[in-house]
């Protein structure tokens, strides 16, 4: 698969790997994501109830504060908007090709997949106590056995979904 | 400063996540569709590269690693659960942030869905962790330990697999 405008994954995997070792040596964090939108999901809850949220088990585990991995999910937003205006892949999508080719353009369908499946990815990821970052970068670079099956688990459970959605009838 | 660093670390990666379009729904659907396998060359580089020096500077004492315990209920359920929706929505957490960066806006409906999505796992995680979280709990373990070796033993033999994985997916063009 040619991709023109992109650097080589391989370049830029371990680019990245630089930067996660910086990390690590420098303030020892280990890169990870999905604890952040418990964090988020708890700072919004807080603004309703937040007596409720003070007593909840998880929001006292995962404290909804804004803490080095919050800035760093953020910095990801960041770092990629600068790179795609830089290089000129930056284009308002509301529809990725690849859906639009098999689904067509209506926006309804694929906000209401999308809405979904990230339900689902996040209370999966939860219970799994990571994502591809958490246990699929930083479990399997520490050769963590959690790490491993995370990371052949998410593959099982994504190669179902997305052949269920793609290869199946429309 | 720590805020700060996060924030630095973040834009970095953010930044190559993007030049190695890994953000894209196509690509990581492509993936799990096994046409495609940028994202998997992507993480395993990351792997790779980050193993030995994160291992190397451990050696010197200079790191400690942070591992995650291995609770086979939480982990093998939630990883399956998490692939599931991930096919679905076709961004993972941090993607799906680098995604919106890329001006690929259907992202945001999936960042809302995991919000909500950590919401209800706060409500059931009490009884999730009497119950689940309490299968087959190893504690925190990593290969090295379990096969009885020093981690290079472990990190060599693994570097020639991706070595000629990454070889035959180039020759497949994948």
């Amino acid at each position: 698969m040619k991709d023109k405008n992109a650097w080589n994954p391989y370049l830029a995997g371990a680019l990245s790997g630089v930067v996660s070792i910086s990390s690590i040596y420098f303030v020892g964090k280990y890169f990870g994501a999905s604890t952040t939108f418990v964090r988020t999901t708890g700072m919004v809850e807080q603004l309703f109830s937040p007596e409720r949220v003070a007593k909840m088990p998880y929001f006292i585990k995962e404290l909804p504060v804004i803490d080095w991995q919050w800035m760093f999910v953020i910095g990801i937003a960041i770092g990629s908007f600068i790179a795609a205006i830089g290089s000129g892949d930056f284009r308002i999508q509301l529809i990725p090709n690849r859906w639009k080719s098999k689904f067509g353009d209506g926006r309804k369908k694929r906000s209401l997949i999308a809405f979904i499946g990230g339900t689902i990815a996040m209370f999966g990821a939860r219970l799994a106590d990571g994502c591809p970052s958490g246990h699929g970068l930083s479990g399997s670079l520490q050769l963590s056995v959690s790490g491993y099956i995370a990371l052949i688990c998410f593959f099982i459970g994504g190669l179902i979904s997305a052949n269920w959605l793609y290869k199946g009838g429309k | 400063m720590e805020l700060l660093y996060g924030l630095i670390t973040g834009v970095l990666f953010g930044f190559f996540l993007q030049r190695g379009h890994v953000l894209r729904y196509d690509k990581q659907i492509g993936a799990l569709l096994l046409q495609d396998m940028t994202i998997i060359k992507f993480m395993l580089s990351h792997i790779a590269v980050a193993m030995i020096g994160v291992y190397f500077l451990y050696d010197l004492d200079l790191v400690q690693l942070s591992l995650k315990p291995t609770i086979l209920g939480g982990v093998v359920i939630g990883a399956l659960l998490f692939g599931l929706g991930w096919g679905l929505l076709g961004y993972c957490p941090g993607t799906s942030l680098g995604a919106v960066g890329e001006g690929r806006l259907d992202a945001l409906w999936g960042i809302v869905g995991m919000l909500v999505g950590a919401g209800i796992y706060a409500e059931v995680f009490p009884y999730l962790k009497t119950t689940v979280l309490t299968w087959g709990d190893y504690g925190k373990i990593t290969v090295p330990q379990v096969l009885g070796v020093n981690h290079w033993g472990v990190i060599i033999p693994l570097l020639i697999c991706m070595f000629f994985f990454f070889r035959w997916l180039e020759k497949k063009g994948l």
